[in-house]
């Protein structure tokens, strides 16, 4: 989750670091193509490091390599919570303790008016929690990724649907994964190294 | 469903989730990639610059009117006692209630999985945002000394020696609007960055670097959008209250108070559904210009044009029965203060602005009713220039009328703008087409990887065979554009 990949960083820019094998990327022409091999990989073969890249989310595809409900609604909901809380010590404290003023004979702190701030403020913090929780879950931002040396790369973005097996992989061969993934239809499997 | 044939209403009921004409022109993943990003791409058109310098001086006149305004006092906009409020809450109330389609747009009609939306969204919420920095300006500017500003927020500071009142609707008020603000701005980045990615793979030099970085290094890795998907759909289910949550409050500033005429229970729901109604009157001004300027009228379609029509005639038609309904409770509160104020607002002296925001809001979205008017569009974008125009003048008629005439006929006054109100409102026109005009240069107007998805989903609508068959054959009929 590092904000840059000085390592990784390093490698892309010195020409004569040594290469390491990182995993091999595959190319499929569709979404439906993508899954039937997806599956196959995870179900039939068993291979555990799999990830896909796709230029809109495919859905059924977390199912077919396996890959676990998000818990980012866990993390959005304490964050939540603590912005509600937030605001109730805000007006509590600021107006009943630190600095009670009597204004038109009304309660220094009552919820009835508190409610307005701490619906805005749990919605504040709920909205930071989501978004800067989901790109903390994805390890973004993260400018160098191995899978950007895969010729097809840009695919990714546009039209292409890519599947991704990682090195670490207990099942994983460089020469066997490769062909297996053409075996299942891949339109183009390459090594990538890191 | 063998034996299932299309009937007209079918038709009608199937069409309105038809979200891309594929009639026209080829819509599969790399065409949407090519016809959305290539607007960014090409060499700025000369309209564009055009467009560009106008919006870009009237948006230099604003500054200058504010700059004027802070160096000689609030006093040169022509507010004071009685009507203390004007055209700059006016101006706020509108703007905000111009943002509210967006939100709208990109999160409740989500929830309730209207897929038609994904081509429109991304403008809508651009246009959210835009809409929310011109009414920011008002309050900030109307409190005087903006140097002090910071005083509406519970900042520690040395100067002020104590806290904001927090049993004030103003100041939840702030709360809301920056709440709103940010989350949209969230909202709308988050939906960005995958189009962002996109723009970056086909771009290469400083273009590639800027782009990648803005992306953050986006991939589209299925882990990567799973937790994409969740985060955009708990974003969706925070908006949706908080939209509703922005103009309550802001109905909250008048409500809350003990004047005729601003005093009712029904401000909240009425606020929002004009909120509604005039966000979706710009999105269809902003949205008939643009999809006709970048070619985008397969993406965009007669479809989505006639579903915010008929969008427009519901909230139109909440709000002319709120109208109503605030007149017979007038009455029937035998309230006499109340009865006066507006028996004042339609036959008094701004009777004008009364009977404009009437045939504006309650009267022009009733042409919707018809087909043939609501998908014509040189129609439909006179009525919603209109509609732009109502819901200003309901937010004057709300607060000028109500303010204009106080309890004592010696507190009586009339409003009138001075040249520096009309130049100010008239600058924030300015200062949102820059910033849109920007938007539409920069940034992939419409949210490719939602397209895509929308895309992918219909190849699974499992429809029989003869039926797609059939649509296809009467495609002329559902896609027709009344001219």
């Amino acid at each position: 989750m590092a904000l840059l990949d000085v390592q990784g960083l390093k490698t892309v820019l010195d020409p004569n670091a040594p290469k390491q094998l990182w995993g091999v990327v595959a190319e499929f022409e569709n979404e439906e193509a993508l899954l039937k091999a997806g599956r196959a990989m995870h179900h039939e073969h068993g291979y555990t490091k799999l990830d896909a890249m796709t230029p809109f989310p495919v859905h059924g595809i977390e199912a077919a390599l396996g890959i676990p409900r998000s818990i980012l609604g866990y993390i959005v909901i304490c964050i939540g919570l603590t912005g509600t809380i937030t605001a109730i010590l805000l007006q509590w404290w600021t107006g009943a303790v630190d600095y009670p003023l009597v204004i038109a004979g009304k309660p220094l702190f009552a919820f009835e008016f508190a409610m307005p701030i701490m619906f805005e403020l749990s919605v504040l913090f709920s909205a930071f929690a989501c978004v800067f929780g989901m790109l903390a879950l994805n390890g973004l931002p993260n400018l160098y990724h191995p899978t950007m040396h895969f010729s097809k790369f840009g695919r990714a973005t546009d039209d292409g649907f890519l599947l991704v097996v990682e090195k670490n992989d207990p099942k994983f061969s460089a020469v066997d994964t490769q062909q297996l993934l053409m075996n299942l239809g891949a339109s183009s499997a390459e090594i990538v190294e890191d | 469903m063998e034996n299932l044939t299309l009937t007209k209403s079918d038709l009608d009921a199937i069409s309105p989730r038809m979200v891309l004409d594929k009639g026209t022109r080829p819509t599969g993943y790399r065409e949407v990639t090519e016809d959305v990003v290539s607007i960014v791409e090409v060499k700025t058109p000369a309209a564009w610059w055009v467009a560009f310098v106008v919006s870009f001086l009237v948006m230099c006149m604003l500054f200058g009117m504010l700059a004027y305004q802070v160096a000689t006092g609030v006093g040169v906009w022509g507010n004071n006692s009685p009507v203390g409020w004007a055209w700059d809450i006016t101006n706020f109330v509108f703007w905000i209630g111009i943002g509210h389609a967006g939100t709208l747009i990109s999160a409740i009609l989500f929830l309730f999985r209207q897929k038609w939306r994904t081509s429109i969204n991304r403008a809508a919420e651009a246009m959210t945002l835009f809409a929310v920095a011109c009414a920011g300006i008002y309050p900030v500017f109307h409190v005087g000394r903006i140097w002090r500003a910071y005083w509406l927020f519970p900042i520690p500071n040395t100067d002020l020696q104590m806290w904001q009142n927090f049993r004030s609707p103003l100041l939840w008020d702030v709360f809301a609007i920056s709440t709103y603000g940010t989350v949209s701005a969230l909202f709308w980045y988050v939906g960005l960055i995958p189009d962002l990615a996109t723009v970056r793979d086909r771009a290469t030099g400083l273009r590639a670097k800027i782009y990648g970085f803005l992306s953050l290094g986006w991939r589209g890795s299925a882990v990567h959008w799973n937790n994409y998907e969740m985060a955009y759909m708990l974003l969706a289910g925070l908006s949706t209250p908080l939209v509703l949550s922005v103009h309550t409050i802001v109905s909250f500033d008048f409500a809350v108070s003990v004047l005729p005429g601003w005093h009712t229970t029904i401000f909240p729901p009425y606020f929002v559904a004009g909120a509604v109604f005039s966000g979706f009157a710009m999105v269809m001004t902003l949205l008939v210009i643009f999809r006709k300027w970048f070619h985008l009228e397969h993406l965009v379609t007669i479809k989505h044009l006639e579903n915010m029509n008929k969008i427009m005639l519901v909230t139109g038609t909440v709000v002319g029965y709120a109208y109503g309904t605030e007149f017979f409770i007038a009455w029937y509160s035998g309230n006499p203060y109340e009865l006066f104020t507006f028996q004042n607002r339609a036959f008094g002296p701004y009777w004008w602005a009364y009977w404009s925001m009437i045939s504006c809001n309650v009267l022009s979205p009733q042409f919707f009713w018809s087909k043939s008017l609501r998908t014509n569009i040189p129609f439909m974008f006179v009525i919603s220039i209109f509609i732009n125009i109502g819901m200003w003048f309901e937010r004057f008629v709300i607060i000028v009328t109500s303010l204009h005439r106080d309890f004592l006929p010696s507190s009586w006054g009339y409003f009138r703008p001075t040249y520096v109100d009309i130049l100010t409102f008239v600058g924030t026109f300015g200062l949102f087409m820059t910033l849109f005009l920007l938007f539409v240069r920069f940034v992939p107007m419409i949210a490719i990887s939602e397209v895509k998805g929308v895309i992918a989903a219909d190849k699974h609508r499992n429809l029989p065979q003869h039926v797609e068959a059939e649509m296809a054959v009467k495609h002329n009929e559902i896609m027709k554009v009344v001219v």
